[in-house]
């Protein structure tokens, strides 16, 4: 029976709003968490006659943190309902775009969010436990850090001319060519980025080898995993078909996006504004499965670069080549993505066609309906839209990455509350780390519920005839 | 002399303010020598302080009624509020919802969408805000500085800060609103 909750809000160090609510025992134990995202925006409903041209320009809005996958996808959409195969030069300058911004997302969500965590410890001081406080703790690391995200954000202004909601993808194409002069200069800032990146890689795997115990104790538990692949069944950001596993890693389905209506379906509870997608064939909740960069490694068989592929098989071996199912170990997968984003980007700078001047094709052959995908740093990334032959949207359905995480995180939370909150006295860094499991999966609420924006932690203690009889925030 | 106080916030934005903030790069440095960092998204902080802080920075607009609790509170607790970004100053994109009421986007997302199952309804729990028209910020607490963009260039969230830090009020006009 429940006697008293605990309400941690908000939820900090995570992008957008959310509280969590602790339903406590009469022993002290914790009877159920709950992970509620408390935002709802409706862009659904609004985007409903706009024109499909618009709409890389309007989506970006749904979140500032990956402004650029809804651009892209958004675009992706428009080119399908349009009928129209971008030209070489336009994929690989949104591609290039597309990495740099992983490689600010995920710098940022390491060292700046999450970091203050692994570096100052999850019980150290909540007024230092930030990102002025590695500062104070490690300056040459913050800088490198601050470093790291402004190369991604500045691949993202000199392809797109903004580093946050950038004007450049249309439907048919992008709206400028590249120049010599900023390839360059991208390539000039490669050398620092991947070193920062290997001392992020060292520093994980130093705090998992020191924590390991802890590793295996917090949200460890089993799902699907989700996501793009090549395919040849690589690592894949940009383009390609989904591929789903089971548990142990067997391949469940490969299917193209445009098929996502049979393969996958959302579920609503009352107490969050954010839908939980399942696998339709096994039902709800048994069809869970997770996205981000623990999926994206677990349905991948290898990674096509060559410091990402060194790395890879260290994590495929965590596991002994099964799914990697370690709530913690994101951090570690996440930074490997970086090494990839930033070893793509050399690629991608390398392609002959990268200067190309045939960016647009406007030879439109309209067909109506279309679903844009793509690997947002959080996962899988759908625009759904249905336009008439004006161009004008008669509908849009949008599932955002968050979202697939959604079962996994609201289980996380269960998880480690279950573990690591003890009544009757219950202290903060307990609960920094029930925000710690939401924080792992690098939560974007307000793109999840496009729909939510605010994820913040408060906890509230509720004895059994519902009064609050302790409230902590950390304030 | 202690420093200056900052505290800051998001509401029916897209934290995309909070990350041309971040957009500073290395100026954070600068920042934070200046001034003293309290509760905002990126601290663990999880409200101002209940003394007060000199400036609250608020994105976003006024969507449901947590963020009217939010957005009062810190008008209480802050010296000099200012909106952030053009959600906080006008509406912003997600006031497009106005035009079809919270109701209609609700039963859009949560029972009409095409990947829904049958078992849509629309979320009700009393641990969850409800909906409410799109306001800006101005219409539901008096606003001390508007900073309009979406998001605000870097270079002109700097300036302000750096000219509140050291008490003035910044005028935004001219070469400060330019939306690259």
């Amino acid at each position: 029976m429940t006697t008293e909750k605990i309400t941690i809000e908000p939820v900090t160090r995570i992008e957008g709003h959310a509280k969590v609510t602790i339903h406590m025992n009469e022993e002290g134990n914790v009877d159920h968490a709950y992970f509620h995202v408390n935002e709802f925006r409706g862009f659904e409903k609004f985007c409903e006659g706009r024109m499909v041209f618009e709409m890389p320009q309007i989506t970006p809005r749904i979140c500032g943190i990956c402004p650029v996958s809804h651009h892209l996808a958004a675009a992706k959409a428009g080119d399908i309902i349009m009928g129209v195969e971008p030209p070489p030069t336009a994929n690989i300058l949104r591609e290039l775009m597309h990495m740099g911004q992983i490689i600010q997302s995920h710098g940022m969500h390491f060292f700046e969010l999450a970091g203050p965590d692994l570096i100052l410890g999850f019980d150290a001081d909540p007024a230092i436990r930030n990102v002025v406080g590695l500062i104070g703790a490690n300056p040459e690391l913050t800088i490198r850090a601050i470093e790291l995200r402004k190369f991604g954000q500045d691949i993202i202004y000199q392809v797109g001319g903004r580093r946050i909601h950038p004007n450049f993808a249309v439907p048919g194409g992008v709206n400028h060519a590249f120049t010599p002069e900023k390839r360059d200069h991208i390539l000039s800032g490669i050398d620092e980025a991947l070193e920062t990146t290997q001392i992020g890689i060292q520093l994980i795997k130093d705090w998992a080898d020191a924590n390991i115990e802890d590793i295996e104790k917090f949200a460890v538990f089993h799902t699907g995993y989700f996501g793009l692949v090549t395919p040849e069944n690589s690592l894949e950001l940009y383009d390609g078909d989904i591929r789903l596993v089971d548990r142990d890693g067997s391949q469940l389905e490969n299917f193209s996006a445009q098929n996502y209506l049979d393969i996958i379906a959302e579920h609503v509870e009352d107490w969050s504004y954010l839908k939980f997608p399942y696998y339709k064939k096994m039902g709800w909740p048994d069809g869970v499965y997770r996205v981000g960069p623990l999926g994206r490694l677990n349905i991948a068989d290898k990674i096509g670069t060559p410091l990402a592929q060194e790395e890879f098989e260290v994590y495929h071996q965590i596991n002994d080549g099964k799914p990697v199912n370690h709530t913690l170990y994101y951090h570690y997968a996440r930074l490997i993505e970086i090494l990839f984003a930033i070893e793509r980007v050399r690629e991608l700078l390398d392609e002959p066609e990268l200067l190309g001047k045939d960016i647009l094709n406007k030879k439109f052959g309209f067909k109506g309906e279309g679903v844009g995908v793509i690997e947002a740093p959080r996962g899988t990334l759908l625009h759904h839209y249905w336009a008439k032959p004006n161009g004008q949207l008669e509908r849009v359905n949008l599932i955002v990455s968050t979202g697939h995480n959604n079962w996994a995180m609201s289980e996380a939370v269960d998880s480690v509350a279950k573990t690591y909150v003890k009544g009757p006295n219950v202290e903060e860094g307990m609960l920094n780390r029930v925000e710690a499991a939401i924080r792992a999966y690098d939560p974007c609420l307000s793109c999840s519920t496009h729909a939510i924006g605010q994820m913040p932690i408060k906890v509230d203690v509720i004895d059994a005839s519902g009064q609050v009889i302790q409230t902590i925030t950390r304030d | 002399m202690s420093k200056p106080t900052v505290a800051s916030d998001w509401l029916c934005g897209c934290a995309g303010c909070h990350m041309s903030l971040l957009d500073i790069d290395e100026r954070i440095l600068q920042l934070v020598e200046l001034v003293d960092l309290r509760a905002t998204p990126i601290t663990d902080l999880k409200e101002p302080d209940k003394e007060g802080v000199t400036v609250g920075i608020l994105e976003g607009g006024i969507n449901n009624t947590a963020n009217e609790e939010v957005a009062k509170r810190m008008r209480e607790r802050c010296k000099i509020l200012v909106a952030l970004g053009d959600c906080a100053v006008f509406g912003g994109v997600p006031a497009m919802r106005n035009f079809f009421g919270a109701e209609s986007a609700l039963k859009r997302a949560y029972i009409e969408a095409e990947s829904n199952d049958t078992e849509g309804k629309i979320p009700s729990s009393p641990e969850l805000a409800e909906m409410t028209r799109v306001h800006a910020l101005h219409e539901v607490v008096p606003v001390d500085l508007f900073i309009p963009g979406c998001p605000p260039n870097a270079d002109v969230i700097f300036y302000a800060l750096s000219e509140l830090a050291q008490g003035r009020i910044p005028e935004i006009k001219d070469d400060k609103l330019h939306w690259h």
